[in-house]
């Protein structure tokens, strides 16, 4: 079944969508991510242009987080002084992203720094998590105990000034790498398209020894608010935001996210990395291989206004 | 300039006292786009009526149908491999070209007609119009030109540009049908409609009709809602999916 959608003014089937927002949705519940990073890429890929699936996949990226987030909220599994702290930072970091987002766009080179940004991002920390999950398994095997967080152990990281206590993650850590973290995310997020819970997760872990009970909570809920405004942001600047898109996808991705999180929760915690690094790491070998590969056509078209 | 071109072309065509006359009448003068929208086609059906109790027909006839879209500013980009990637290095902008194309006739038309008339009349994909933006200048560049060529190439890839010539039939020497397409992303707006009827290689007449495709209902309040109030559409997207987030958690609890 066709439908049209009226921001990117091209019918899709209805059914292709749904089904690619049940399975990104699946895999997001399975590992705590958003998805955002196989989503926009998967829209790019049935014909959507990357401007919208960038702006639509925002609001999609709400809504899982939202659902995710409220279930750790029941389980008092978040921090939301951490969350509010990232926050102050990520709202910037967002705003600045769309910025860039908006000037690359008239520059003719968006496509580019996405490709671009996928191929770096992507395969550094697809590349750092199969390498982080494979010794663990490894040390597992050795019969060693698996840990990630060692506690006590302090970096430079520790010895900034402006300290603050986070009571609920038990840490008490400098202000400016929050703001730091929070921005990155922000500013990535809104040109990628995505929520970067696959990048916050692992900073929170390794730079401020964020406990793992409350480390995707936190996450969601940075995610949640950043995303929402990147929405807000894409759509009062570059009016690309399609509803209708969004729609299917965010009620096939919640769906699909139910089903995920039973699955992951039956794996094991570091055969669950490997897989997720694997597939961030393939999702940015097929990006690189994008921009390397002589493209079929070399001449592209691009509506800058109607008359 | 265009404008006086045009003036003078009307001129010198209408000069000759033709003999024939055209009436034409088109299936819809509308096309909604609606939720389920996947293309349409349209017909245009017409005759050759003799011009007066005088003047007789000849025995055959050819016929151009140009449909022709609404004018947008497009950017035609060329890639090229820097360090190793390949990235957009050099763009032209056609400024007001049509967005939609269609040369449509009962057969070749370069078979029907010489090509110093197609160039005069601007008829097909190599002889119409497209003006580019060459630094400060705006001007049409000789058909070869490598941009133009990539602009018409990939306009008719995407079925937007289109040359048929088995489009229009003629169902007796004077009666004829015109099938139109409208792709499934065609464009909105205001669509021009020109008939030009050759004998033996000459323009004998010409008329216009219209047509206009329209976003209608749901389709049209989200374009309109989205480019208008910015603002209120993001918010309220934020919230529809703020529901779904948590319809979702309510409906289907994890544990």
């Amino acid at each position: 079944m066709q439908i049209y959608l009226p921001i990117a003014d091209l019918p899709v089937n209805i059914f292709l969508v749904f089904g690619m927002g049940l399975a990104v949705g699946y895999i997001s519940g399975m590992f705590g991510i958003g998805g955002g990073f196989l989503m926009t890429p998967l829209l790019i890929f049935i014909g959507i242009s990357p401007a919208v699936a960038v702006a639509s996949m925002a609001s999609h990226i709400v809504a899982s987080s939202f659902s995710g987030a409220i279930s750790y909220w029941r389980k008092n599994a978040l921090d939301l002084a951490l969350a509010m702290m990232l926050l102050s930072a990520g709202i910037i970091g967002t705003a600045s992203g769309v910025w860039l987002f908006t000037t690359l766009r008239a520059m003719d080179q968006l496509d580019l720094v996405i490709g671009l940004s996928y191929v770096t991002l992507l395969s550094i920390v697809g590349a750092l998590m199969i390498y982080e999950s494979v010794r663990a398994i490894l040390r597992a095997r050795a019969g060693m105990p698996v840990t990630i967080r060692r506690p006590g152990s302090h970096t430079w990281v520790h010895r900034l000034p402006f300290k603050m206590r986070f009571k609920r993650s038990k840490i008490y850590v400098s202000a400016i790498p929050v703001w730091g973290i929070g921005y990155i995310i922000g500013f990535v997020g809104a040109i990628m398209g995505i929520g970067g819970g696959f990048l916050l997760v692992p900073m929170l872990i390794y730079f401020l020894r964020v406990p793992t009970a409350t480390v995707i909570g936190t996450s969601m809920v940075l995610t949640l608010v950043t995303m929402a405004s990147a929405t807000v942001m894409h759509a009062m600047t570059n009016h690309l935001v399609d509803v209708v898109l969004a729609l299917i996808l965010m009620v096939g991705g919640v769906v699909g996210a139910q089903f995920g999180a039973r699955t992951g929760q039956k794996m094991r915690g570091e055969r669950l990395r490997l897989l997720l690094g694997l597939l961030v790491f393939a999702v940015g070998l097929r990006f690189a291989y994008e921009l390397v590969v002589p493209p079929d056509d070399l001449f592209s078209i691009r509506r800058v206004g109607v008359d | 300039m265009r404008r006086l071109v045009l003036t003078l072309l009307i001129v010198m065509l209408t000069g000759p006292a033709a003999a024939e006359r055209l009436v034409v009448s088109l299936s819809s003068h509308r096309v909604a786009i609606t939720s389920n929208f996947i293309g349409e086609e349209l017909v245009l059906f017409g005759t050759v009526e003799p011009d007066g109790a005088k003047s007789a027909l000849r025995s055959s006839y050819d016929l151009i149908v140009i449909v022709t879209g609404p004018h947008e500013t497009l950017r035609t980009r060329r890639k090229q491999r820097v360090l190793g990637i390949w990235v957009n290095v050099a763009s032209r902008e056609f400024v007001q070209t049509p967005s939609y194309l269609a040369v449509l006739s009962n057969k070749p038309v370069n078979q029907i007609t010489s090509p110093e008339t197609l160039r005069r009349l601007q008829v097909g994909l190599d002889n119409v119009l497209l003006p580019q933006r060459i630094g400060p200048d705006i001007a049409d560049t000789v058909r070869n030109d490598p941009f133009r060529m990539a602009f018409v190439r990939l306009q008719t890839q995407q079925s937007l540009y289109s040359e048929i010539s088995t489009a229009v039939t003629f169902l007796t020497p004077t009666v004829f049908r015109a099938a139109i397409p409208l792709p499934a992303d065609v464009p909105t707006g205001n669509y021009a409609i020109n008939v030009q009827l050759y004998a033996d290689g000459l323009l004998v007449a010409r008329t216009n009709s219209a047509l206009e495709v329209i976003k209608v209902g749901f389709e049209q309040y989200v374009a309109d809602a989205a480019r208008d109030h910015g603002l209120l559409y993001g918010l309220a997207t934020v919230l529809m999916a703020l529901f779904t987030g948590w319809f979702a958690s309510v409906v289907l609890k994890r544990d």
